[in-house]
């Protein structure tokens, strides 16, 4: 945004939305981070910490969304206001959802403590967390930047994401196949990695929207895709 | 479809809406005062043109070129051509009266006759020679006021005096005049400007309902006015046309940062 509004309290309203944008997205790394600690440590305090803190994302995407209301009924925004607007609330739903994700991942901590989690399954996990963590931290920082070439590697690599997915989904299954002791458990981690991979998704929704935001087009061509686990399992022609 | 094949697909159609009038390096003077810098816009057949821009622009000056208002100005002075169905509308042959009834206008200021209602309307048919009898002119005023969305308010009281409406019902009025000899173009001078948000919105559902059979270019300060009513938007700067383009692309993704700026509310 290259110069202010006349009317200044206008500048002011979009501000307010940038700056809760931003907190909303450190809360969502924040969560999504001690999610993950807490499952690979199987530490419930942390994970129970997580879970009442969804409540603070919740409030504000609804704060987010009133004020974006108001402030287009009030000053009827143009152009990019408008897209910064729009942008503001798709951002913020995307947001709320991480936290959901982190508060689901969270949430099994409690169902399965008690097993033990294989290390290298639990390292697995994790390299998959910090890559989801990483996209959702450069997204942000893009989102505070507005830097459009950024903006288009962060959707370029989501595919890393969705490749480490689909060798845990394997590495899941055969743990399964194992033991059937196992089968509780290891469908928790699936469900686990399952919300990592949803994270990455919505940190590249989220650089879609930046791109949108900036340059009022869409990014061209499809997002790539490497999640190849809705074929796991088939039969094979 | 691919998202470019799909432009090409809206230029085209956008494209293949027949010119009505072109302006080609159009350049206005007062005295010697500059005041429109070659402009070069086109108003296509049943399409509202919007004309925006801060005031002092150009787009008002613009807009009486479309019916030589600007005639009767001294010392006023037009360069370059415009085009009314591809003949020039400056041209020494061109009877000015007769251009102006095929290009009328609506101005900022509701400004009935003094007479009565029925009389605003047929005064323009009636000069014109365009109603045979008292029957045919009857029809005229009806048909009109019908058109301008003001029937059902006045047809009882069609001969007091027009200016005892309300200002919206004269804005209406003014446009049932205009209407009334049958103009391919309008052309509006901020016809809402003085109106309350009702009967802009009388007015402006109007607008719509008459682009089916007339041509419209309005200049309007509101850009969510221009944004309402209009397919294409032209903005004007310093007396410059700074873009014209489609109003969807104009509001949501201008072209020129000073378009850009304008409609946003900023400081260049």
């Amino acid at each position: 945004m290259s110069s202010t509004h006349i009317v200044s309290i206008y500048d002011e309203e979009l501000k307010y939305l940038t700056r809760r944008i931003s907190e909303m997205g450190g809360t969502a790394e924040q969560m999504v981070g001690d999610s993950v600690r807490a499952l690979v440590n199987t530490d419930v305090a942390l994970a129970q910490k997580v879970i009442s803190e969804d409540v603070i994302l919740d409030t504000a995407e609804r704060q987010i969304n009133e004020k974006a209301i108001v402030t287009i009924a009030k000053r009827q925004p143009m152009a990019a206001d408008l897209r910064e607007i729009m942008g503001a609330i798709r951002i913020a739903a995307d947001l709320e959802r991480v936290g959901d994700l982190g508060k689901n991942t969270a949430k099994r901590v409690i169902a399965v403590q008690g097993s033990s989690i294989p290390r290298n399954l639990a390292r697995g996990l994790e390299h998959l967390a910090e890559l989801a963590l990483m996209q959702l931290k450069e997204v942000l920082d893009v989102y505070a930047s507005r830097n459009i070439e950024k903006a288009k590697e962060i959707r370029e690599r989501d595919d890393e994401i969705d490749a480490i997915y689909t060798s845990l989904f394997r590495e899941l299954l055969t743990y399964m196949m194992e033991d059937p002791r196992n089968i509780t458990p290891c469908t928790h981690l699936l469900f686990c990695a399952k919300n990592i991979e949803r994270i990455g998704d919505h940190a590249t929704n989220i650089a879609e929207t930046i791109f949108y935001m900036a340059t009022g087009s869409q990014p061209e061509g499809e997002r790539p895709k490497d999640d190849h686990t809705t074929s796991v399992g088939a039969v094979e022609e | 479809m691919t998202e470019a094949a799909t432009e090409e697909l809206l230029d085209k159609k956008m494209n293949a809406v027949p010119l009505k009038m072109v302006g080609k390096d159009v350049s206005v003077y007062y005295g010697d005062k500059r005041a429109l810098y070659d402009v070069n816009l086109n108003v296509r057949e049943n399409t509202v043109t919007a004309l925006i821009g801060p005031s002092g622009c150009g787009k008002s000056t613009f807009l009486r070129t479309l019916n030589r208002m600007n005639d009767t100005i001294d010392g006023c002075r037009v360069t370059g051509t415009i085009t009314l169905d591809g003949d020039d509308i400056y041209d020494s042959s061109i009877d000015v009266v007769e251009l102006r009834a095929r290009v009328g206008m609506v101005f900022q200021k509701p400004n009935p006759f003094p007479k009565s209602i029925y009389e605003n309307v047929a005064y323009g048919p009636r000069i014109h020679g365009l109603a045979k009898s008292k029957a045919d002119l009857d029809q005229v005023v009806e048909q009109s006021l019908q058109k301008a969305g003001l029937w059902n308010e006045v047809k009882d009281r069609l001969h007091e005096g027009g200016t005892g409406l309300s200002g919206g019902q004269q804005q209406r009025l003014c446009i049932a005049r205009a209407v009334a000899v049958s103009p391919e173009v309008i052309l509006m001078d901020e016809p809402c400007s003085a109106l309350d948000p009702i009967a802009t919105a009388r007015v402006e559902e109007l607008i719509h309902e008459l682009r089916t059979n007339f041509t419209i270019v309005i200049v309007t300060h509101s850009m969510q006015q221009a944004a309402r009513v209009s397919q294409r938007t032209a903005m004007f700067h310093l007396g410059n046309l700074v873009e014209e383009n489609d109003t969807d692309k104009m509001f949501t993704n201008p072209d020129d940062q000073r378009t850009q700026d304008y409609i946003m509310g900023r400081f260049g």
